[in-house]
């Protein structure tokens, strides 16, 4: 065909953006794919749970404008239904046990939204705060967690009953195909129609109600998937390390993933990965060095540095620089 | 299995002697390297019974050892746990996946242990459980690849509970602290005291960790009981005995019982407040001479005197060692069946012995903590009234419902 | 026996007692949250660190200074405070004409770098301070055992609070404060010293956070952790109160330690939950809080 000749000058950029897109998408699958065979698979996974779980959260407040304080629910959510049932029915595989933790934080995000969006701003934060702290309240109260000893020795099972994921390697395969599937729907849900309207609401909500938009129905449904996918991640993350814990429902996990998010960039697509890698690494090179204990340091020196300094994260950061120079 | 593994290793063994002078043993050192962990709480509530001084007691039976087991050099990795069952789960896993440790010493949180002795018993290596306190850790959740050294809450109920019925305190009111120990501890306390002829008369669960105690005192004083029973440990402990101070529950006729009381928290509070307490200690580093030499070894190094937790750690990685030294491997089933075959008698353990389901049973003792005028020096402070049999101890293995106890 | 729904009325009354005892706590805590949040719109995250820092100085002023309690309780909130003011000015002060989050978050990085570096030194077990022997013993109330320091704690912070109250409700100093909260640039055109008024304010809200740690240093374990889980309860003690809500924050502190307080005699594992279960119910039938102005 001879369309490429009558394509405008603007077409032709816009297809060679595109082209350039895909291609650092290529190359980054493709390190993913080498990445086990360099590094330590159970970090790496670690990693990508994490990584997941912030963009989770980065769906919220990047596009949507709305600071969770509570995002730890879904994730000990997630982890504790499917860590339950693999542990209680040996029959059941995996990929069907991380579906029905996602369906749990899905219902949670649903009736946790539900009341959340009809406040704003800090009480936003609040409300969210206060939900996760009354779930944290069960799981602790709640028989089939195990309280404070958490649940253990979850198995990984046979995926799709025949594959096996007791190798690491195995393993780190499927949590990559995950953190792909949910980074998709990430991407997908911020280029669409859905997702211009929910950057219109974080910049002026009453517009975009005057437009027209059923803004609260916007923001449930962004609040719903956004707690969906902490829900996978946290599912995910049970069958990785075999347990769930209460360190994953405690308010400090909601801390750290907005540090993760802030760290990477608000609001950029690979902000969130960027940062959950970065504070995962320091905490796993650290823990094991004799600054242990000065993690929790430098993570607030970061905080407080992001702050003041780099407010768009690395991520955001690089983005300028680059749009400065070569556009 | 073994056997295969033997003949192939002696093989081995007898190609590689032309070259070397052959050292057959060693070819079943995994690596040529004994590589032991130590797992525990480095910073926080647990920190002063286990801690740093732990991995002390572990270093000095490497030297004590030699610092090699049949030419093998021994290798000492440490983390903390921060009492979080995740975090001790997953640095016990990268462990055993990227530098191949084949024991892991000290353990002192309930939660973290179980979660720990599920990723060994998965990977088949073995762990030495010094810290932890819940009986369910050889019960419920035993494994072919753990082993429970020091103490457990069956003795502790057992010492205690029943020492201060038997003086006529028959009636408690528990404090139990909300998690898998303090329920364990709660439930074997009952069981004691009810059959000593006592009666629980009520109770409270209190999160763990717990600052302010005021409430849950308040309560156990309504409750007209006379003994207050502390199901908890570390700083909960030490929290609810001041504030019972503070509301003068022993002025007012009640008594506190201290069901897992350490030495640093004695040491912690003082005499004045914790004088003529009772508790059960596996150990105590004054309770005779084998003790007391290496107490003032592990003072010099330490600046403290040791609690039976590092004690213990001390005892039995050198067990360990030994059985790897004997066997010739440091494979965990090996190892673990040798231990089981040779009794146990240093200076930490008498007339011990390593049961199927795990638990190394040895003597007990029934303590009393003395008073100031009686005491003579700063770590002056128990004195121990009996001496619990190792048999009698111990929950028996008649009403074990581990599935490594045939019954 | 009396008893009150199956328990004994001197339990109850005991517990309730004791409730607001805690909640004398929570009403200092929230107070200099609420004056913080009033004039500056910053929920300050490192407020709990101040209250452990607080707490932290008498202790080591105790051990190296030979500091009494009684002077350190009026050292302590000044030094504290001063360090706030320091932060005001170095830090807070920049990010001042941001998205109010950033303040929440900038606070929260300051409370992970004190509390980190606390846990380096001190470790997280807690180290006890004594009661000052003025205060020791304790009153035979008939339905309870009151220990004197106690009912002083009560008694100093309740004088605190309305002293605090009685200033910014009826001093001139409180009614510039009032008059920044609302309009800061009409104070700054009548040649009021907003800035200033800004980092005043920050360390006297610290200092009072600061105060509440002298009072708990003789109570509780003194820890760098003891502060961050009062926090988030103390968050939503002001929330329920209406922030920036003076007189919401001070009756509110009373009323949610009387609350958990009766919690604590029927439910006891639901004590620190309790507060949030008000705070979601507050927030959705009232969302300016029990005393705050609607937007």
């Amino acid at each position: 065909m001879a369309t490429t000749q009558t394509l405008t000058p603007v077409m032709e950029r816009q297809r060679r953006a595109n082209m350039r897109r895909n291609a650092f998408y290529l190359a980054l699958i493709v390190v993913g794919l080498l990445a086990p065979f360099v590094a330590y698979p159970v970090f790496l996974m670690k990693v990508l749970t994490f990584a997941l779980f912030a963009c989770a959260f980065n769906l919220l407040l990047g596009y949507a404008g709305l600071l969770s304080f509570g995002h730890a629910a879904f994730l000990a959510t997630g982890g504790y239904v499917t860590g339950y049932l693999l542990s209680s029915y040996p029959g059941l595989t995996p990929e069907l046990g991380i579906l029905i933790g996602t369906g749990a934080a899905v219902l949670l995000g649903v009736a946790f939204g539900a009341l959340a969006i009809r406040r704003q701003g800090i009480y936003f934060a609040m409300v969210t705060l206060a939900l996760a702290q009354l779930m944290f309240f069960f799981y602790i109260q709640a028989p089939f967690t195990g309280g404070e000893d958490g649940l253990h020795g979850v198995p990984r099972g046979h995926l799709f009953g025949f594959i096996s994921l007791r190798s690491n390697l195995a393993m780190y395969y499927f949590v990559f195909a995950i953190f792909l599937i949910g980074f998709a729907i990430v991407q997908r849900a911020v280029h669409s129609p859905f997702g211009q309207v929910l950057k219109a609401i974080r910049e002026n909500e009453p517009r975009a109600v005057s437009l027209g938009y059923n803004v609260d129905a916007y923001k449930l449904l962004a609040f719903v998937i956004s707690a969906g996918l902490a829900g996978l991640a946290g599912s995910t993350k049970t069958i990785v390390f075999q347990l769930a814990s209460l360190t994953d429902a405690h308010w400090h996990m909601s801390g750290e993933v907005i540090l993760m998010t802030l760290l990477g960039g608000v609001g950029t697509l690979f902000g969130p990965v960027v940062g959950a890698g970065l504070v995962v690494s320091l905490q796993h090179m650290l823990a094991q060095s004799p600054l242990g204990n000065w993690v929790n340091v430098i993570l607030g020196l970061i905080f407080v540095i992001c702050v003041l300094s780099f407010r768009s994260g690395i991520v955001g950061e690089i983005t300028k620089m680059y749009r400065k120079n070569f556009k | 299995m073994t056997f295969i593994k033997k003949t192939l290793a002696s093989s081995i063994a007898i190609a590689a002697a032309a070259a070397l002078a052959a050292t057959t043993a060693q070819a079943e050192i995994s690596d040529g390297e004994v590589r032991i962990g130590y797992l525990a709480d480095m910073s926080g509530t647990y920190r002063d019974l286990a801690g740093p001084g732990g991995l002390e007691a572990l270093r000095m039976a490497i030297e004590d050892f030699g610092g090699s087991v049949n030419g093998a050099p021994i290798e000492v990795f440490s983390a903390d746990d921060r009492n979080s069952a995740d975090v001790g789960a997953n640095t016990v896993r990268e462990w055993v996946d990227t530098r191949n440790v084949d024991m892991v010493a000290g353990m002192v949180a309930s939660s973290v242990t179980i979660a720990v002795t599920n990723v060994l018993k998965e990977n088949d290596k073995l762990g030495i459980i010094s810290g932890s306190a819940a009986s369910s850790i050889t019960n419920e959740h035993c494994s072919p690849n753990h082993i429970h050294w020091v103490y457990d809450t069956y003795p502790l109920a057992n010492g205690t509970a029943k020492a201060i019925v038997d003086q006529g305190g028959d009636s408690w009111f528990m404090l139990t602290a909300d998690y898998a120990f303090g329920h364990a501890l709660e439930g074997d306390v009952t069981r004691v005291v009810e059959e000593s002829g006592g009666e629980v008369v009520g109770g409270v669960r209190h999160p763990f960790p717990t600052d302010d105690f005021s409430s849950y005192i308040l309560q156990a004083q309504g409750s007209g009981a006379k003994i207050i029973g502390l199901a908890n440990a570390g700083a909960d402990t030490v929290n609810a005995i001041s504030t019972a101070a503070q509301f003068g529950v022993v002025e007012a006729g009640q008594q506190l019982a201290g069901l897992l009381v350490f030495l640093n928290d004695v040491h912690a509070m003082g005499l004045d407040t914790t004088q003529g307490l009772l508790l059960t200690t596996g150990w105590y580093w004054d309770m005779d001479d084998e003790a007391r030499e290496w107490s003032e070894r592990y003072y010099e190094r330490m600046d403290r005197m040791p609690t039976m937790v590092q004690a213990g750690v001390y005892s039995s990685t050198m067990h360990y060692l030994q059985a790897v030294e004997a066997t010739g491997s440091d494979d965990a089933a090996t190892v673990r069946e040798y231990m089981m075959e040779q009794p146990i008698n240093d200076f930490f353990a008498r007339n011990g012995r390593l049961r199927e389901d795990g638990r190394m049973i040895h003597d007990m003792y029934l303590a009393q903590v003395k008073s100031p005028a009686d005491s003579t020096g700063e770590w002056d402070l128990y004195e121990i009234l009996a001496t619990i049999p190792a048999e009698e101890a111990y929950r028996p293995l008649s009403e074990s419902q581990c599935n490594l106890v045939q019954n | 026996m009396t008893m009150i729904f199956g328990v004994p009325l001197a339990v109850f009354m005991g517990q309730l007692l004791l409730g607001l005892i805690n909640g004398a706590f929570y009403a200092l805590l929230s107070l200099g949250l609420a004056v913080i949040f009033g004039l500056l719109k910053i929920v300050n995250f490192a407020h709990g660190a101040m209250y452990m820092l607080g707490a932290f100085a008498t202790l080591l002023g105790m051990r190296y200074l030979g500091i009494n309690y009684w002077a350190a309780l009026l050292l302590t909130p000044l030094v504290v405070g001063l360090f706030g003011m320091v932060i005001e000015r170095l830090l807070l002060r920049r990010i001042g004409h941001l998205d109010h989050l950033y303040g929440l978050l900038l606070t929260f990085g300051l409370a992970l770098i004190f509390e980190g570096t606390l846990v380096n030194f001190f470790g997280v077990s807690g180290a006890r301070y004594p009661t000052p022997e003025a205060l020791q013993g304790g009153f035979q109330l008939g339905f309870m055992f009151l220990p004197v320091y106690r009912a002083w704690v009560l008694l100093a912070a309740l004088v605190v609070c309305l002293g605090t109250w009685f200033i910014i409700e009826r001093t001139r100093l409180g009614a510039y404060l009032r008059a920044g909260t609302e309009n800061p640039a009409l104070m700054q055109s009548f040649g009021v010293n907003v800035p200033l008024l800004i980092t005043l304010t920050y360390g006297f809200g610290v200092a009072l956070a600061a105060f509440a740690g002298v009072l708990a240093a003789p109570l509780y374990p003194v820890s760098p952790t003891m502060g961050s889980n009062l926090l988030i309860v103390v968050f939503a003690v002001v929330v329920i109160g209406g922030m920036g809500s003076i007189l919401g924050a001070i009756l509110t502190g009373l009323g949610m330690g009387l609350i958990e307080g009766l919690t604590k005699v029927y439910y006891p594992e639901a004590a620190n939950t309790v507060i949030f279960l008000v705070m979601i119910l507050v927030l959705m039938l009232r969302p300016a809080g029990l005393f705050g102005k609607e937007a």
